[in-house]
C-alpha cells in the first residue's frame, strides 16, 4: 500500500457493522431486483422445485443463495495474504465477466471459425496501427515538450497551435480530414498511413502536455545543479531530468496508450481491415454481431492487461531510486 | 556615495604579485523587474581567498553569488572570473563553469543517480573521463568527505549532512578554482551542520579559493580571510573577521550580529 500506517485499524469487511448491514442491503436489491426471474435464479428455483411457485419464493431463493455465497466469500477472502486477495479478487470478478458474455448464448462454433481471420488480419493490424502510432506519438510529445518550454517564440507557437488543433478536433474528423482532405492537395495518402498519422498526431498532443507537465515538475535545483556543474542542456535534460520526470510522465502516458489501442478502431471509417472493422463485418453475414464484437472486446481486453503489466514494470523501474 | 567611500577605506587582502584574481566583479547591478536586487557592486575574490557573506534575508547575497557562475543574469557591471569575461556567449559561461563549483543550500543531489553516480556524471560528459578515471577520482573527493562506503546508495538513504558532503565532493570531482557555497547548513538539523563546516574548513585549510554566503558566524570567524556584509543590494561593510564582528562600523551591520550572535 501507498504510505502504509502502522496502525492496524479493524478491517473494513470483518466490522459487524458494515459487514451485517452490506449483506442486508444486498438482499434487499436482489430481492427488489427480482434476482428470481433471471436464468440463473429460474435454473435454481427448478432444482428446489419452485419452478411453479410464487415469483416471490424463487425471488427469495434466489437472493438468499447468492448472498450467502457473497458472505461466505468475503469471509474466506479476508482470511487470505494481501497478495492473494488481490488475485483471488480479480479471478473472481474476471469470471463473473465471462459468465456474463456466456450468457448471451453466444455460437462458439461460429467464433471458432472467425477468430484465425480476426487475428492474423484484424489483430495485426491493430498491433502495427498501435504500436507505430505509439512510436511516433511520443516522439512528436518529446518534440512538443521541448518546443512548450523552450524560449524559441516560434517553436512555442508551432507547438501550442499544434496541441490545440489536434486536442480540440474529434479525432474522427482528423482521420478524415488527412485521408479526404491531403489529396485535395495533390497528395494521396493510403488509409492505413492516413490513420497512423492522425492517431500519432492526436496522441502526440495530448501527451505533450503530460510530457510538459513531468518535466515541468522536477525542481528548479536539479537543473541548476547540472547548470552548475557544466552539463550542456541536451544532457540536462536527457540525464537529470527526463529520468525523474519518467516517475510522472509513465502513468497517465501507460492510459493513453491504452486508449490509443482502441481509438485505432476508428480508422476502420476510412477501410483499414483491423479488428474492430473485422468483427463488425465478420458477423453481419451470418448475424452473429454478439459473437464477433465480445470476442473482439476480449483481445482488446488481453491488450490492455499487456499493456498495463509493461506499465507497471516501467514504473517500477523509475521509482526504484525513490523509494528507500 | 558616502558609503562607497567608506567603502575603499576598507582594505582589500594583499594579492601574490601578478596574479589574476579569482573573481573580479565590477559595478554590477541586477534587476528582477523593477526590483533592483544588485546594486554597483564590487568585489575582488583573490585566489586561495576564503569570502564569507553575510546579511539579512533578502540582501541579494544568493543572488550575488549565484551571478558568479552564471545562474542568474545581470544586466550591468562585469565579471571576470580566473581573467575570463563572464558574458551570455555558450563558450565564456562554460569555461567559467569549469572553474566554478557550487553547494547549494538544498544539496540538489540527483535523486535517481547513486551517490558515486552523482560525482562521475558531469566528469564523463563535460570533461570526457573514462569510467573507470571518473570513478577513481570521485572516489577519493568523496573519501576526503569521509564518506565513501555510502557510494552506491542513493541520496535519499543519506542523512542531510551526509547528503550536503557528497555535494561537496560532487563539485569538487570537477576540480574547480573556486567554490561557491550557498547556506550549506541552513537546511540541517543542529547536530549535522558540524561534519558540513569540518568538511569546509579542511578544505580552506587546503588553499581553496571560497565564497560562502553563511550566518555561521564561528566558521567565518575561524575560516574567513574577510567578511562581506551586505544589505539591500549593496555591500554595506566589509572587513576581517575580528575587525567585523567586535566593531562593525555600520548601524545597519551591528543590528544584524546584534541579531544573530543570540
Ligand atoms: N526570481 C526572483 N524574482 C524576483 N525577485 C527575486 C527573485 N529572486 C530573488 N528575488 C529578490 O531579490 C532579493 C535578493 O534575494 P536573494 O535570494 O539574493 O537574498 P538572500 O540574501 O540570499 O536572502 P536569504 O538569506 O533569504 O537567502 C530579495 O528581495 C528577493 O525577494
Ligand atoms: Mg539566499
Amino acid at each position: 500500500m501507498h504510505y502504509a500506517d502502522n496502525v492496524d485499524y479493524p478491517r473494513l469487511l470483518s466490522r459487524p457493522s458494515i459487514y451485517g448491514p452490506g449483506l442486508a442491503i444486498l438482499f434487499g436489491v436482489l430481492l427488489y431486483a427480482q434476482a428470481g426471474a433471471t436464468s440463473l435464479g429460474q435454473a435454481l428455483a427448478g432444482l428446489l422445485g419452485l419452478a411453479d411457485g410464487s415469483p416471490l419464493a424463487a425471488n427469495l431463493v434466489m437472493a438468499l443463495a447468492v448472498t450467502a455465497v457473497v458472505a461466505i466469500n468475503v469471509a474466506v477472502v479476508m482470511r487470505l495474504s494481501l497478495k492473494h486477495q488481490v488475485y483471488a479478487v480479480w479471478a473472481e470478478l474476471a469470471v463473473l465477466v465471462l459468465l456474463f458474455f456466456y450468457s448471451f448464448d453466444l455460437s462458439f462454433e461460429f467464433i471458432q471459425r472467425k477468430i484465425g481471420f480476426l487475428l492474423t488480419q484484424g489483430l495485426v493490424t491493430t498491433l502495427y496501427v498501435s504500436a507505430i502510432s505509439i512510436m511516433i506519438a511520443s516522439i512528436l510529445a518529446m518534440i512538443g515538450a521541448v518546443a512548450k518550454l523552450s524560449s524559441n517564440g516560434i517553436a512555442l507557437g508551432i507547438a501550442n497551435f499544434y496541441t490545440s488543433l489536434f486536442r480540440g478536433l474529434p479525432l474522427l474528423m482528423q482521420i478524415y480530414m488527412i485521408y479526404l482532405g491531403l489529396p485535395q492537395l495533390g497528395y494521396v495518402i493510403n488509409a492505413v498511413p492516413a490513420g497512423i498519422l492522425a492517431l500519432s498526431l492526436c496522441y502526440g498532443a495530448y501527451m505533450t502536455e503530460i510530457f510538459r507537465a513531468g518535466i515541468e515538475s522536477i525542481p528548479k535545483g536539479q537543473w541548476e545543479a547540472s547548470r552548475a556543474l557544466g552539463l550542456k542542456p541536451k544532457d540536462t535534460l536527457t540525464r537529470i531530468i527526463l529520468p525523474q520526470a519518467m516517475r510522472i510522465i509513465v502513468p497517465p502516458t501507460g492510459n493513453q496508450f491504452i486508449a490509443m489501442l482502441k481509438d485505432s478502431s476508428l480508422v476502420s471509417v476510412v477501410g483499414v481491415w483491423e479488428l474492430m472493422y473485422l468483427a463488425r463485418t465478420q458477423g453481419q453475414t451470418e448475424f452473429r454481431h454478439v459473437e464477433m464484437m465480445i470476442t473482439a472486446s476480449l483481445i482488446y481486453w488481453i491488450l490492455s492487461i499487456v499493456l498495463e503489466l509493461i506499465q507497471a514494470r516501467i514504473e517500477r523501474r523509475f521509482n526504484k531510486a525513490q523509494t528507500r | 556615495m558616502i558609503q562607497k567611500q567608506k567603502l575603499s577605506l576598507v582594505e582589500a587582502p594583499p594579492e601574490p604579485v601578478g596574479a589574476v584574481p579569482a573573481v573580479q566583479i565590477k559595478s554590477l547591478s541586477k534587476w528582477y523587474g523593477g526590483f533592483q536586487a544588485l546594486k554597483d557592486v564590487d568585489l575582488t575574490i583573490a585566489r586561495g581567498e576564503k569570502l564569507v557573506i553575510c546579511g539579512p534575508s533578502g540582501s541579494g547575497k544568493s543572488t550575488l553569488i549565484r551571478t558568479i557562475n552564471a545562474l542568474e543574469s545581470f544586466q550591468e557591471g562585469r565579471i571576470i572570473v580566473d581573467g575570463i569575461e563572464l558574458t551570455r556567449k555558450p563558450e565564456a559561461v562554460e569555461a567559467v563553469r569549469k572553474k566554478v563549483g557550487m553547494v547549494f543550500q538544498q544539496f540538489n543531489l540527483f535523486p535517481h543517480l547513486t551517490v558515486l553516480e552523482n560525482c562521475t556524471l558531469a566528469l564523463r560528459l563535460v570533461r570526457g573521463v573514462s569510467q573507470k578515471e571518473a570513478d577513481e577520482r570521485a572516489l577519493h573527493y568523496l573519501g576526503k568527505v569521509r564518506i565513501p562506503e555510502q557510494a552506491h546508495k542513493y541520496a535519499s538513504q543519506l542523512s542531510g549532512g551526509q547528503q550536503q558532503r557528497v555535494a561537496i565532493a560532487r563539485a569538487l570531482s570537477m576540480q574547480p578554482d573556486i567554490m561557491l557555497f550557498d547556506e550549506p547548513t541552513s537546511a540541517l538539523d543542529p547536530e549535522m551542520v558540524k561534519e558540513v563546516l569540518d568538511t569546509m574548513t579542511q578544505l580552506a585549510g587546503e588553499g581553496m579559493t571560497m565564497a560562502v554566503v553563511t550566518h555561521e558566524m564561528g566558521f567565518a570567524r575561524q575560516v574567513a580571510d574577510r567578511v562581506v556584509f551586505m544589505d539591500r543590494g549593496e555591500i554595506v561593510e566589509q572587513g576581517s573577521p575580528s575587525e567585523f564582528f567586535s566593531n562593525p562600523k555600520e548601524p545597519r551591520a551591528r543590528a544584524f550580529l546584534s541579531q544573530i550572535l543570540h
